[in-house]
């Protein structure tokens, strides 16, 4: 597992592929690989874009690696897709916008599912980083349903946070107040030469301006209209790759960087207090048929929840 | 807990671009548990060998339906050969005549699936003959 973690430091694709699937696939030596590369993480700015689905997270994405593969930036792309919770399968179609990067070597793209476990997702993406960080890439792109506590964590491995919005989709404001407000650090609002775009536009600035930063950064409204009119659509991301490049020199010159490097470890942090300590237990107890057992016993109202994880963290954690 | 998934990439190589029986079998693979990346049609086989390393499957599948298959099948599977991915699986779907099947099978080709072929068939054959690469 060493083995993959310095192949992968040393550049090789296959080694890095194969340590994110690892990840992924919760394989426990992987832990040993990130061991050894973690001391050299932290290099990379790391770009999260969140957005309902449908919003262009994925186009703007491929445009973004155009741009900064014009600015001499090597980048990486993690893709989070989800997986179906009735099959377990999952179809990943986000690496569909981003063909045409596909025979560049500065350019790793991997798509990620979401899977299942509880707090899996956001340990797979913050140590799928780790592995393009010291692959060497410049920038990590990010790229997430922003829906759901799941999401949140995601984007808390980000320095820089795009919110993704598109017109007419009536719902985009009521989610962010649900929490992503907090965590954008620019508003993208996406078909902007759709109906409606000045009205989520005002939208967004009323919120705005009724909000506060301590940090001195107001996140900025941009607005990219059609894909479909290249020269334009590459022009405005041109202007919105200034925006996150304008970002990160501010957390850098504010000494904010290391605000978001602390986000991320006490992410990180928890998510492996989760994996080490909180799965195993469910893993025994459903091994063992007890958990079926609570089941019943709930259903048959004989006890309540929190009495029977009373009891099974007085037998876990003999204090 | 460990976890291994079957990761499989489905492509359209060369100009074709009747998509439907790729798109029928991703919806198909996502139900049948696999974890699909579709990447849709024109590509090359280029193209197709970067986006199966970068993303680490097990099984590449193609599909075609232009009657190129005879260049683009044995040229995925021999450059994944080239670049030490050899251990992924290829298959090919698409209309193949039978006289070029064996051809294909030499070239490295694991498995062809014609017209009339059931997505059972498929499936089965997959969980059969591919195992998620330890």
């Amino acid at each position: 597992m060493e083995e993959l973690g310095r192949k992968a430091m040393a550049g090789d694709i296959r080694a890095a592929s194969r340590l994110i699937r690892n990840i992924e696939d919760d394989i426990p030596e992987t832990n040993r690989a990130i061991r050894h590369i973690f001391p050299h993480t932290g290099r990379a700015h790391v770009v999260g874009i969140t957005g309902s689905p449908g919003a262009g997270k994925s186009t703007i994405t491929d445009q973004l690696i155009y741009t900064m593969r014009q600015r001499e930036k090597t980048v990486g792309v993690l893709a989070v897709d989800p997986t179906s919770p009735f099959t377990g399968g999952a179809l990943l179609g986000d690496r569909i916008r981003m063909l045409r990067h596909a025979e560049d070597q500065g350019v790793f793209v991997r798509s990620l599912a979401t899977r299942g476990s509880m707090g899996g997702l956001s340990k797979a993406v913050g140590d799928g980083i780790h592995v393009l960080d010291v692959m060497g890439k410049d920038i990590i792109l990010v790229e997430t349903v922003g829906v759901g506590q799941q999401e949140v964590d995601i984007i808390n491995h980000a320095h820089t946070v795009l919110v993704v919005l598109v017109p007419g989709m009536g719902d985009e404001i009521q989610a962010i107040k649900a929490g992503l407000m907090e965590i954008a650090d620019i508003f993208v609002i996406n078909k902007a030469d759709r109906d409606g775009a000045r009205k989520l536009y005002k939208e967004t600035l009323n919120m705005l301006d009724s909000g506060h930063f301590p940090s001195g950064w107001r996140p900025p409204i941009m607005m990219l209209e059609s894909c479909l009119e290249p020269h334009s659509f590459a022009a405005a991301v041109e202007q919105l790759c200034d925006k996150i490049e304008e970002h990160h020199r501010h957390l850098v010159e504010n000494n904010q960087l290391q605000e978001r490097a602390t986000r991320k470890v006490i992410t990180e942090i928890n998510d492996a207090l989760r994996s080490a300590i909180l799965e195993p237990v469910l893993n025994e107890l459903a091994a063992t048929g007890e958990f079926d057992i609570m089941v019943k016993q709930l259903m048959a109202k004989e006890t309540d929840p929190y009495s029977l994880a009373e009891e099974i963290a007085k037998r876990y954690m003999n204090k | 807990m460990a976890d291994r998934k079957i990761r499989i990439l489905l492509a359209k190589p060369g100009l074709d671009g009747h998509d439907r029986g790729a798109r029928v079998l991703a919806r198909t693979f996502r139900d049948a548990g696999f974890e699909v990346i579709y990447t849709g049609c024109h590509q090359t086989p280029e193209q197709i060998v970067g986006a199966a390393i970068q993303e680490d499957v097990d099984m590449v599948g193609l599909s075609c339906l232009s009657g190129a298959h005879r260049y683009l099948f044995p040229e995925v599977a021999r450059q994944l050969q080239a670049q030490g991915a050899g251990d992924i699986t290829v298959v090919g779907g698409g209309i193949i005549p039978e006289q070029d099947m064996q051809d294909l099978y030499d070239a490295g080709i694991k498995a062809l699936f014609t017209p009339g072929a059931t997505l059972d068939s498929i499936v089965d054959w997959i969980n059969e003959n591919v195992k998620p690469r330890a």
